[in-house]
């Protein structure tokens, strides 16, 4: 009992400025930390791929970046919905936070997916289901951030991204299945992305920590963000 | 509730019957579109019956976005979609008359049209059952995504520009099953999987889009 009073006291923004603050920076050291160790595992540690060289370490970023990526959608419209659904504004402005960050690890693991294909593959992108996807789950965000950028009032920008995010959320397995479907339909490239069947263990290791490190990262600039939509709207 | 639909459904086909051009315009576009593709990419045969079906499912796909904007946009205009906010009748059920009243002008003519295209690329007739079969089944699932997103931009400022990119990434789906049901029969394969599948995204999407659709009109009427 105490602890839903507890979940409803820092539904407050007010109350939840100055403990939103304090989580934002234990994250952040934190995140500094794990990402320091995990790109010393990633760099030093883990031994080199007998196949790919040492290209393959751009792994260390671009995996944990692709998690993130799908991840903070499903968080996003999961605070859309509880805003939409309590009528709470916290929600609603977690989930405007959260998009720009996962916007920004959309677009990482797309980048250093393009970075690592091209030594490897030979080229920069490939019409393959999970860059498709990616791609498309970029638009979904930009599009997410765009509605609510295009109008001015603030309780309807969140209203209205709250419906698009858990359309889109609903939507999102039917796009990935659907691509990849497609993708073994056009079996053009003759790229195969199975990726080494047994992992090193450090290598396993290193992208754990770095998993780790962008999770605590999401979760520093989601609240510092946050913080900063308290503030333009009080 | 079947009364109110009938009436909105009836309503909204006589307000386009009274108009005939504004539909027309996006039948136009649609045929626009796909004769640019030979002007772009070359008039070689085999290229065209290799790409005719993305195209035309692309340029259907493009057409219905485009014929969105007219959705909502009206009634939001004089005042008839307060009207039906504060009516009786389920907004759900009247966001779905409207969208099936907005099917019949803007959708069904591009089912009607597409073997004229299709005859343009050179398209083997045994394709032709399919490809309309998958138009059929496809743009009504573009109609509801779509009302979702006119609903959501209604009076927005570049409201336009903003649908495309709220809804084409959502029609996806139904582009790669639309387009791969003809690529499937011009393989020699049977186009079951893809027509099936996208008659559940039909079935899905007409029964939960106009919950989501009279939210979204909710939220940008209030």
């Amino acid at each position: 009992m105490s602890t839903a009073i507890r979940w409803f006291w820092f539904a407050s923004p007010q109350t939840f400025y100055p403990l939103a603050g304090a989580i934002a920076r234990v994250s952040a050291v934190g995140a500094a930390l794990l990402v320091a160790a995990g790109l010393y595992v990633g760099f030093f540690v883990a031994p080199t791929d007998a196949q790919q060289g040492e290209v393959y370490r751009v792994i260390f970023i671009h995996v944990p970046a692709a998690w993130m990526s799908m991840f903070l959608y499903v968080v996003m419209a999961f605070w859309a919905a509880i805003g939409l659904a309590f009528n709470t504004r916290l929600s609603a402005m977690m989930a405007s936070a959260i998009a720009p960050t996962g916007a920004l690890f959309t677009f990482v693991a797309l980048w250093t997916g393009a970075l690592w294909g091209r030594p490897t593959w030979g080229t920069y992108w490939v019409w393959d289901a999970r860059l498709t996807s990616e791609l498309i789950l970029l638009f979904l965000y930009l599009g997410f951030m765009a509605l609510q950028a295009a109008i001015d009032d603030a309780r309807r920008a969140d209203r209205a991204g709250a419906v698009l995010a858990i359309v889109g959320v609903v939507n999102v397995p039917i796009i990935y299945y659907s691509v990849q479907w497609w993708n073994t339909l056009h079996q053009g490239a003759s790229v195969s992305l199975t990726r080494a069947p047994s992992m090193a263990s450090t290598m396993l290791a290193g992208m754990l920590l770095m998993a780790l490190a962008f999770w605590l990262y999401s979760i520093a600039a989601t609240l510092a963000r946050v913080r900063c939509i308290i503030r333009e709207r009080a | 509730m079947i009364a109110a639909a009938r009436t909105i459904l009836a309503r909204d086909l006589r307000i386009v019957l009274r108009r005939p051009g504004d539909a027309a315009t996006a039948l136009l576009f649609f045929v626009i579109v796909a004769s640019l593709f030979p002007l772009g990419v070359g008039a070689e045969p085999n290229l065209l019956r290799a790409v005719a079906p993305g195209v035309i499912w692309v340029a259907a796909l493009l057409a219905s976005m485009l014929s969105l904007a007219r959705l909502f946009a009206a009634d939001h205009a004089d005042g008839t979609l307060e009207q039906l906010l504060l009516g009786s009748a389920p907004l759900g059920v009247v966001s779905a008359a409207k969208v099936l009243a907005h099917w019949l002008v803007s959708g069904l003519p591009l089912v009607a049209i597409a073997p004229l295209i299709a005859l343009q690329y050179d398209l083997a007739p045994e394709l032709y059952g399919t490809l309309a079969l998958s138009l059929l089944l496809g743009t009504p699932v573009l109609g509801f995504i779509g009302a979702i997103g006119a609903a959501l931009t209604l009076g927005l400022r570049g409201a336009g520009v903003l649908l495309a990119l709220l809804v084409l990434p959502l029609y996806v789906p139904v582009l790669i099953l639309g387009a791969g049901s003809v690529e499937m029969v011009s393989a020699g394969l049977a186009p079951d999987g893809q027509l099936l599948l996208l008659a559940a995204l039909l079935v899905v999407s007409a029964a939960f889009a106009p919950w989501a659709i009279a939210a979204a009109l909710r939220i940008s009427t209030e």
